[in-house]
């Protein structure tokens, strides 16, 4: 499939894109004020501790590393599913696919311990750990993302673009069953220790990644005066609320599996009702704010039609997917391990408790550090070389195909 | 020169352990002093050291395993317990049905196929031929995924800087670091300082470490005589620490 669509980089010259890079840019350099505030200091700054091991920037970086491999669905429902209307966001995609797994692979190596050790990681391998395998699949996604760019962007091997993107959409499969299998395969943990979390978090990818995509791109459209048609957008929207509703059957289908065993019967009444500030962020965060709202925003007929209310569904999705990160990441830690089944359990190591935890300043800071660098390398990138297409108007959009003939308000 | 240092500890030790069963008895002896590696030479799997912990044996106010491991190791921390290490730590029991009350002391578990090697990603988390699981801290990237992966709790971050390192037990911040089962004093034919401390500073001989593998040790008579049992045995980590009375 020969693209014909005409790309060009953005002019990046207004007020607005300066400020704006200039703001992503000072969120990185606080990013990295924090680590090294946190390195410098050791973990006992932030809100860590060795009950509670992973923190506020795990939530961020798996967020993102998991919206990476989402961001990548655009392009490959046209490279790999055909589908025409969805060729001209294939760069924008793609580039975006690396950005976010970027900037999540940089929130997590600033929050190793030892993050000068990184060129150990990078050498040193344990091939029977998740970890070490994740370490292949992420920087495997960058070496074929970037080939599957460059055979779009370069017309002699745009004939080898649909092979290119077949492989980056199996790839992109097979890294987010691995971000999954991260926690999957932990047995010593209740709230882990399922193998529906790997496909979980590729259903929760294709939401996540879809709803940033969305922002991204009527944010450019937005800012460069790029026409974006209501086929498309209806497209998109249909695809998300798609992804949300799916998410949703995902999640009760681990939480309902989990309580039809008895000796899961604490941890789920941790998460679902007992679980405090946890419980909370579920119902409110991840429930109502994640997944219902936006179903009901892109769903109903009153409110579907209007593009502010898939800008509001899309960062709803957002906050409602680091809600849910929260939830899985922290809860998770939390609830204390089952050692001794049958009996009630204590020591000065905060056995048999529900760990406290509060994020750090520092934390967060980095965290949203990651979201910034992702953005950031967006921004710079569309400025540099021609990822957009001139335009996204519903005649180029259609292209023959069964366009959607709703027509959107603002 | 060395090797006849160790060969004379060796041996010192051993007659140690010879007296130590000859009043100790009746039947238990606390101490397998078997000889140790050849200094400078290759672990081999045909000891697998363990521990044995009779729990009816353990007092819920006494901590003398703890302090000993901490002065042994150099381990002590800052007054932040969320954050500082614990190598070793106390647990107490209460059944929720009987009201029975148990106290045990929980670390490193030695496990045979140990979660926290198979999830390390740059292979720090090891496994020797004995059984002595340990962190390489040389190579520990501070990715702290064996402490998610770990049963038992068993593995501490260092939070900050330390102080107070021994030349035998090197720590450091950003790294994560558990229990070695005293590997310095294992290798010179020594054994733990908890197991040392139960017996001789607590005398209450709670705990046995010798090699799983010698049908003739202490700790194997031990086990094969009471019904010992691994915590959480159902995830079939075979682990070297074995615990009766809970």
């Amino acid at each position: 499939m020969i693209d014909q669509t005409t790309y060009r980089p953005i002019e990046g010259r207004s007020t607005e894109y300066l400020t704006l890079v200039g703001w992503l840019g000072l969120m990185v350099l606080a990013a990295l004020g924090s680590a090294y505030y946190m390195e410098h200091n050791g973990h006992w700054v932030t809100g860590m501790s060795n009950q509670v091991i992973w923190g506020t920037p795990h939530v961020f970086a798996v967020f993102l590393i998991v919206a990476a491999s989402g961001a990548l669905n655009v392009a490959s429902i046209a490279s790999v599913f055909g589908k025409k209307a969805y060729k001209p966001l294939s760069r924008l995609s793609a580039l975006l696919a690396v950005a976010l797994l970027a900037g999540g692979l940089a929130v997590l190596v600033l929050d190793l311990g030892r993050p000068d050790r990184l060129i150990v990681a990078m050498t040193t391998y344990n091939f029977k750990s998740i970890f070490a395998w994740n370490i292949y699949l992420y920087t495997g996604f960058f070496v074929i993302v970037a080939v599957y760019l460059w055979m779009m962007m370069e017309r002699r091997m745009q004939k080898y673009s649909s092979t290119a993107g077949l492989v980056a959409f199996v790839w992109r499969l097979i890294l987010t069953t691995g971000t999954g299998s991260i926690f999957g395969f932990l047995v010593a943990r209740q709230a882990y220790d399922a193998a529906i979390l790997a496909p979980t978090f590729i259903v929760l990818s294709f939401a996540y990644g879809l709803a940033i995509f969305l922002l991204v791109i009527m944010t450019v459209c937005r800012g460069t005066g790029i026409c974006l048609g209501d086929a498309l957008l209806v497209r998109l929207r249909n695809l998300l609320r798609l992804f949300v509703v799916s998410s949703l059957y995902f999640v009760a289908v681990y939480h309902l599996t989990n309580l039809y065993g008895t000796e899961n019967h604490g941890v789920e009444k941790f998460l679902l009702v007992s679980g405090g500030i946890y419980t909370g962020l579920f119902w409110v965060g991840q429930v109502i704010v994640g997944y219902l709202v936006p179903m009901g925003l892109l769903y109903h007929p009153a409110t579907r039609g209007s593009r502010t209310n898939i800008v509001l569904a899309s960062v709803l999705v957002i906050v409602g997917g680091l809600c849910q990160m929260y939830v899985t990441i922290i809860a998770g830690q939390a609830f204390p391990l089952n050692m001794f089944p049958g009996y009630d359990v204590s020591s000065s190591f905060f056995d048999g408790v529900v760990a406290a935890y509060s994020p750090s300043l520092p934390e967060v800071v980095l965290g949203l550090g990651g979201m910034a660098l992702a953005m950031a390398i967006v921004a710079v990138a569309i400025k540099v070389l021609p990822f957009l297409p001139d335009d996204l108007s519903d005649k180029k959009a259609g292209d023959g195909e069964d366009a959607d003939a709703e027509v959107l308000g603002a | 020169m060395s090797t006849c240092t160790d060969t004379t500890r060796r041996r010192f030790l051993a007659g140690a352990a010879g007296l130590a069963a000859t009043t100790l008895a009746p039947g238990v002896m606390l101490i397998t002093a078997g000889p140790a590696r050849a200094a400078g030479g290759p672990v081999t799997n045909a000891r697998r050291w363990g521990l044995l912990i009779d729990t009816t044996k353990c007092d819920a106010g006494c901590d003398d395993c703890v302090v000993a491991c901490r002065t042994e190791n150099g381990w002590q921390g800052h007054d932040r317990p969320a954050t500082d290490s614990q190598w070793i730590r106390k647990v107490d029991l209460t059944d929720q049905v009987t009201g029975a009350k148990t106290s045990l002391p929980v670390m490193c578990q030695h496990c045979e196929t140990p979660p926290c090697v198979d999830v390390c990603p740059t292979g720090a988390s090891f496994k020797r031929a004995d059984g002595i699981v340990l962190v390489d801290k040389h190579i520990c990237i501070g990715c702290r995924y064996c402490m998610m992966a770990c049963p038992y709790k068993a593995r501490s971050f260092v939070h900050e800087t330390t102080h107070g390192q021994k030349p035998h037990a090197p720590r450091g911040k950003g790294t994560v670091e558990a229990c070695t089962l005293c590997v310095h004093r294992v290798d010179a034919g020594g054994t733990p300082a908890c197991v040392e401390a139960c017996a001789e500073k607590a005398g209450r001989e709670a705990m046995v470490f010798g090699d799983l593998n010698d049908p003739n040790s202490d700790i194997s008579k031990v086990a094969g005589r009471l019904v010992a049992t691994r915590i959480r045995a159902d995830l079939g980590l075979n682990q070297g620490v074995l615990y009766h009375g809970f």
